[in-house]
C-alpha cells in the first residue's frame, strides 16, 4: 500500500515536471501569437474546471460565471497597476484614495482576486442556493449582469466603462536573458494555476466531500437522508468554484493588459459552459482536453469571421460566423451526445483498438 | 427509541396521517402495515424529516436522552442517528456500489473540505477507516464483489441490499425500511428477513419497517402497528393483528 503510494507520488511529481519544462520550452521557441493562444488554454482549464465543479459535479446550474471573473480580474488588476498609471487611467473621474496607492506583487494580487470572488461566490450563493435548477441558473445570470452593470457605474473603483488599462504582464525577463531571446508572456503563472487547479479537483473529487458533491447531484433527497447538509455543501462547492473563477478571471486580465466590462458579458459565461458541456458534465480529463481544443479552435477558425473566396463568390466578411458555427456545435453535441463528447469518442477508438 | 405523538399530516386538503400516536422501544423491530394509500410513506417521511408534520411532536431517544425532531431537517435527524431507505430505491445511480456505501459515512466525518484536499493526517485516517468500514458493510450485504459496478447497473434485490448498507453506513440507531422486500422473490423474501435479523444484532439497531409481504411481517415484527386511511385502526403483535376484524376488514372489505 505504502510503496504503491510512493510509486504515484514519482509519477505525479515527473508529469508535473514534464509539463513545467513543457511550458518552459514553448515560452522558448514559440512565437507570441502562439503563446497567448496556450495561455489562453491554459486560464480556460481553470475557468472549465471551475465551473465543472459548479455545473457539472454538484449539478448546480449556475451561469454567474461571468460576473465572478469580473470580480477577480477587476482586484487583480486593481492591485497590480502602478499608481502612476492608475492616475492615467482614472482621468474622468479620480480613484478612490485608498486604492490610488495600494499596489502588490501578482501572485499575492491574484490571490486577493480569487478571495474577494469567493466572497462574493459566498454571499451570493447563500441566498441564491435555495433554488434549483432553472431558477438558480436566472438568479446567478442576473447576479453577474448586476456586477457587470455595478462595475459600470462604479467610476471612481472601476473606471467604468473606460475600462482599466496598462495591467503588468508578467514576461519571463529573466529566462530569456539567459537564453538571449525576446521575453514573452510567462506561461508559468497560468500553467501553474493550471495544474494546482486539476490536482486540487482530483484530490476534491477522490474524497470524501467530492463524493458527498456527487451524492447531492445525483439524487438531493438521497443525500439529505444520508445526514449531507445540502446547503453547507453547495454554498462550499459554490465558494471553491468562484475563488477559482476570480483566479481565472485575474489571470485573464492580466494576459490581456486591459479589461472593461463588456468582456465580462453573458458570452463569456457561454464559452465557458461550451467547454464544460463538450469535455462532459463532471469530467476534469474532459475539461482540459475541451479547453485547449475549444481555445485553439476559437483561434483556428477565425477566417470563418473574415470574407471568404470560394471561388464561385467571394462572401463579405461575417464577424460573429465563428460563434455561429460554436453554438451549432454545441446544439449538435447535446442533441446527439448528450455530453462528453471527448471521453466516448476517445474510449470508442481506444474500445476498437483494444480488442484485437 | 422512537415516539409519535399525536401526529397530523395534512396536505391541503387531504389527511394523510391522522393523529397518529406510536412508540418504538430499543431493540424492537416494529412494523407498519396498511392497503395502499393508508400513509405509511407519509409516516416515515414526517419522521426523518422531509414533511413537517400538521400537529403533533415525534421524539426520538438515541442515547437514553428525548430529543424532540419535529420539523428538523433531514440531515439534522439522520445526524442523530435516524436512517432510513426509500420505497422507490434512490440510490446515487450513476456513482460506483462502493462509493454509495462510503457517502453514507460522510456525514460522521469530522475534518473541513481543506483538509481533505491537502489531506491531512487526521483526514487520511478517517478516510481509511470509512473505505474499511464501507467494504466491510459491502461484504455483509454481498456486493463486496462488485464494488467497482455502477450502482444502477446492479438487479433490483442487489439495489435493495445496497441501499441498506448505505443506510447502516451512517450509523443509524434507528432504521427505517421502506419496504424491502417489494419486487422480491420468496426465496430472496426469506433470505432478506435472515438478513435484518442479522444485522439488527450485528449492529444494535432498532428497526422500524413498512411491508406488505405479509411473511415478513408476521416473521420478523415484534409488534405491528396498522393504518388505513391515515388513522391507526390496529396495534398488537402478529397473532393479534392477523385475528382483528378491522384488519381483515381494511384488507378485504366487508360483505
Amino acid at each position: 500500500m505504502k510503496k504503491t503510494n510512493n510509486k504515484n507520488l514519482i509519477k505525479q511529481a515527473i508529469i508535473i515536471v514534464v509539463l513545467l519544462v513543457g511550458l518552459l520550452l514553448m515560452n522558448l521557441f514559440m512565437d507570441s501569437y502562439q503563446i497567448r493562444i496556450i495561455n489562453l488554454s491554459l486560464i480556460y482549464i481553470v475557468l472549465g474546471l471551475s465551473m465543472n465543479l459548479i455545473n457539472g459535479f454538484t449539478g448546480l446550474f449556475s451561469l454567474g460565471h461571468a460576473g465572478f471573473m469580473a470580480i477577480g480580474a477587476y482586484t487583480t488588476a486593481l492591485l497590480t497597476i502602478p499608481p502612476d498609471l492608475k492616475v492615467v487611467n482614472f482621468y474622468m473621474k479620480p480613484i478612490v484614495p485608498f486604492l490610488a496607492d495600494l499596489n502588490m506583487p501578482f501572485v499575492l494580487a491574484l490571490i486577493m482576486g480569487g478571495l474577494m470572488a469567493a466572497l462574493f461566490g459566498f454571499l451570493i450563493g447563500a441566498p441564491v442556493l435555495k433554488l434549483t435548477d432553472d431558477y438558480l441558473a436566472i438568479a446567478t445570470l442576473g447576479f453577474s449582469e448586476i456586477i457587470r452593470v455595478v462595475i459600470i457605474n462604479l467610476q471612481s473603483v472601476t473606471n467604468g466603462a473606460l475600462g482599466l488599462k496598462g495591467i503588468p504582464q508578467i514576461r519571463n525577463v529573466f529566462i530569456a536573458e539567459i537564453f538571449n531571446v525576446k521575453p514573452q508572456i510567462n506561461l508559468l503563472w497560468a500553467g501553474v494555476s493550471a495544474i494546482i487547479t486539476v490536482y486540487l479537483m482530483i484530490r476534491l473529487m477522490d474524497g470524501s466531500y467530492g463524493k458527498a458533491l456527487k451524492a447531492i447531484r445525483e439524487d438531493e433527497i438521497a443525500a439529505r437522508s444520508m445526514g449531507i447538509n445540502l446547503f453547507k455543501h453547495k454554498v462550499m462547492s459554490f465558494t471553491l468554484g468562484s475563488f477559482l473563477a476570480g483566479i481565472g478571471g485575474g489571470l485573464l486580465a492580466v494576459s490581456l493588459g486591459t479589461i472593461d466590462p463588456t468582456l465580462f458579458k453573458f458570452a463569456l459565461t457561454f464559452n465557458i459552459l461550451l467547454i464544460v458541456v463538450l469535455g462532459g458534465m463532471g469530467s476534469i480529463k474532459g475539461t482540459v482536453f475541451a479547453a485547449i481544443v475549444v481555445t485553439i479552435a476559437m483561434e483556428g477558425l477565425r477566417f470563418l469571421d473574415q470574407s471568404m473566396d470560394l471561388g464561385f463568390l467571394v462572401t463579405p466578411p461575417l464577424p460573429g460566423l465563428r460563434m455561429v458555427v460554436f453554438s451549432l456545435i454545441l446544439m449538435m453535441v447535446i442533441i446527439f451526445k448528450k455530453d462528453n463528447i471527448f471521453l466516448t469518442t476517445y474510449t470508442k477508438v481506444r474500445g476498437r483498438y483494444a480488442k484485437n | 427509541m422512537l415516539k409519535i405523538n399525536n401526529i397530523t399530516m395534512k396536505f391541503g386538503g387531504v389527511v394523510a396521517v391522522s393523529e397518529l400516536q406510536a412508540h418504538i422501544d430499543k431493540g424492537e423491530i416494529v412494523g407498519l402495515i396498511g392497503p395502499n394509500g393508508a400513509g405509511k410513506t407519509t409516516v416515515f417521511n414526517v419522521v426523518t424529516g422531509v414533511y413537517a408534520p400538521t400537529s403533533g411532536t415525534i421524539q426520538v431517544s438515541p442515547d437514553d436522552k428525548l430529543v424532540d425532531i419535529t420539523g428538523m431537517r433531514p440531515d439534522k435527524i439522520a445526524k442523530l442517528g435516524v436512517c432510513r431507505t426509500f420505497q422507490n430505491i434512490r440510490l446515487f445511480k450513476d456513482l460506483p456500489v462502493e462509493d454509495n456505501v462510503f457517502i453514507g459515512n460522510h456525514l460522521r466525518l469530522k475534518e473541513g473540505m481543506l483538509s481533505s484536499i491537502i489531506r491531512t493526517p487526521s483526514y487520511v485516517k478517517s478516510e481509511k477507516e470509512m473505505v474499511e468500514k464501507s467494504h466491510y458493510l459491502l461484504e455483509k450485504v454481498g456486493l463486496y464483489e462488485l464494488r467497482k459496478e455502477k450502482a444502477f447497473s446492479l438487479p433490483y434485490g442487489q439495489q435493495r441490499r445496497l441501499e441498506i448498507a448505505r443506510a447502516i453506513a451512517t450509523d443509524p440507531k434507528l432504521l427505517l425500511l421502506d419496504e424491502p422486500a417489494a419486487g422480491m422473490n420468496p426465496q430472496e423474501t426469506k433470505d432478506l428477513m435472515g438478513f435484518i435479523r442479522e444485522i439488527k444484532d450485528e449492529f444494535d439497531l432498532t428497526i422500524f419497517l413498512i411491508e406488505h409481504h405479509m411473511e415478513v411481517v408476521m416473521g420478523i415484527c415484534d409488534r405491528i402497528y396498522v393504518l388505513d386511511h391515515g388513522v391507526l385502526i390496529a396495534e398488537g403483535n402478529p397473532y393479534d393483528i392477523q385475528n382483528n376484524e378491522k384488519v381483515i376488514e381494511a384488507y378485504l372489505g366487508v360483505e
